[in-house]
């Protein structure tokens, strides 16, 4: 770590109409370090994640990738900038058109001047890496979930890229295979200086994993910290998400209006009678 | 919905006619692949609808024409209105019907399942990757559908001719070639090329702006067939108007 910042986000706000999802979230990331942002569902991680890679501009903020501004860049300059990056999607997204192999292929083909017989060859040491030799004829509807997101992450890592974005790495991964990702993120982030951001739900791997953690909630940072600090939180919300209490300070899953709609006016009796049942099922 | 069409024609242009000469070449094989899907796979489609019509048309001109003793001009009608109207119409319309709504479909399922933001994480244009083909191969292959389908629909002419009224094949053929001049046959390419520019544009567009899952794909198939059509029909009367009323 040569302590460069490889992202910088800085007060960044993102409101639809009047509701703010991202609300003044700051945060560096170190060239090497490996940062996990975890939160509930809605929360804003997705958002606050296409906001990082420019596909979403936010309402005020700025966003530093490599040191540039990539709020403020045209398509062609962010274009460029993502060429550096590897992004792996939650459902993998890969092309359906395409077999395996060739979705791997798919940035080299695009971005680099390699023959055919060197593309096939990387092709081959990327999938051998997440552990799918053999499997370059097939198409994305022949193989599992699991199958596809560990594809979509060897085609993150075509480019060898200098940073990684994971929505979900592991989500749908069985245990083994949720280590095997692991171990490689760490590989890639020791060995390689990669720098990686995760957004996981997954507490033990996102405790393997991570170098720093952030947890997000209702659009801002709750907390942040290392590993040992976020465990050793005393925050209520924190520790409830991490060892996954379904009682605590976090409210249950209903959005934001209708949480306020229903701090407001007395709820119904069958309304209460349900979130009593979501309170102990859940 | 218009702006957005305005500017993926404006990036269309650019990825067609400019990217190239920066050393941004589109993928030929994916022409060729999309020229098969757009055009090959249609050509018993086509090849029936002409047929049908050619067939339609004669038996309609004989129908009239006999009771004036003139059926010896149902070649001439058969001729003129399929290189000029019924060719180029009613092949763009199967093809809309059997490309643009799969083009448009096969673009927002691709939209609602990420694979079009992540081509773009991946810094590929989606324009350049997806559109750009497809636009090409739906620019070679309708005009030479329509060509294919105009001698399909004048041979379903000439069948009629040949076996109920009793022409031979020379007389149907000079008789034919006779009516029309190369102008009715040009005119009926320019016509299919202006349709393809449409029929893909509007098919690529609908898809492209797919928002909500399955029934929003579902509803940007069934607006990009509505729009399409209307679309070409209006420019069909406009064109017809230009060519053959404009002076």
């Amino acid at each position: 770590m040569n302590g460069e910042p490889v992202i910088e986000v800085d007060h960044l706000v993102r409101k639809f109409g009047d509701r703010a999802v991202l609300n003044d979230v700051s945060f560096n990331v170190q060239r090497g370090e490996t940062l996990v942002i975890m939160g509930g569902s809605g929360c804003g991680k997705s958002t606050l994640l296409r906001h990082i890679i420019g596909s979403m501009k936010p309402t005020s903020g700025s966003v530093k990738i490599f040191g540039q501004e990539i709020t403020t860049m045209n398509e062609r300059e962010i274009a460029d900038i993502r060429r550096r990056f590897g992004m792996l999607f939650q459902s993998g997204a890969l092309l359906a058109s395409l077999t395996v192999g060739e979705n791997v292929a798919l940035p080299l083909v695009q971005h680099t001047e390699n023959s055919v017989a060197e593309i096939d060859q990387i092709v081959e040491e990327k999938l051998k890496m997440v552990g799918l030799s053999g499997f370059e004829e097939l198409k994305p509807a022949e193989i599992s979930g699991g199958m596809k997101k560990r594809v979509g992450l060897a085609r993150a890592l075509a480019l060898d890229p200098e940073l990684l974005f994971s929505d979900e790495p592991t989500s749908g991964l069985d245990p083994i295979m949720t280590a095997v990702v692991d171990q490689l993120t760490l590989k890639l982030t020791h060995g390689e200086h990669m720098t990686a951001v995760v957004v996981t739900h997954d507490m033990t791997s996102a405790f393997r994993i991570a170098t720093r953690m952030i947890m997000l909630g209702h659009g801002s940072i709750v907390a942040q910290g290392t590993p040992d600090e976020i465990r050793n939180s005393p925050n209520p919300e924190v520790q409830q998400f991490i060892n996954g209490e379904a009682d605590g300070p976090i409210p249950l899953n209903l959005s934001q209006d209708e949480h306020e709609h229903h701090q407001h006016v007395k709820p119904r009796p069958f309304v209460a009678a349900r979130h009593r049942f979501h309170r102990k099922t859940a | 919905m218009l702006t957005n069409y305005l500017r993926l024609n404006l990036s269309l242009l650019y990825w067609v006619f400019v990217a190239p000469f920066r050393g941004e070449f589109f993928s030929i094989s994916q022409i060729f692949r999309q020229m098969v899907f757009i055009g090959v796979r249609a050509t018993s489609m086509v090849a029936l609808t002409a047929f049908s019509i050619g067939v339609t048309l004669a038996m309609q001109a004989a129908h009239s024409l006999q009771q004036m003793g003139a059926e010896i001009y149902v070649p001439d009608l058969v001729m003129l209105s399929i290189l000029r109207e019924m060719g180029p119409v009613l092949i763009a319309v199967i093809v809309i019907g059997r490309s643009g709504s799969a083009v448009a479909a096969e673009l927002g399922t691709m939209k609602v399942s990420e694979e079009i933001e992540a081509l773009e994480v991946m810094a590929i244009n989606p324009v350049q990757y997806l559109v750009v083909p497809r636009f090409l191969a739906m620019m070679i292959m309708l005009p030479a559908l329509t060509v294919f389908g105009n001698y399909i629909g004048v041979v379903g002419g000439w069948a009629v001719c040949r076996f109920a009224l009793n022409f031979n094949t020379a007389g149907y053929i000079m008789r034919a070639l006779e009516s029309a001049d190369t102008w009715d046959l040009y005119s009926g390419i320019i016509k299919s090329v202006v349709f393809a520019w449409i029929v893909i544009t509007i098919a690529c567009n609908a898809g492209l702006h797919v928002e909500g899952g399955a029934e929003g794909v579902g509803q940007a198939t069934t607006a990009s067939v509505v729009q399409a059509l209307l679309a070409m029909l209006v420019t069909n009367a406009i064109l017809t108007g230009i060519f053959f009323f404009g002076g």
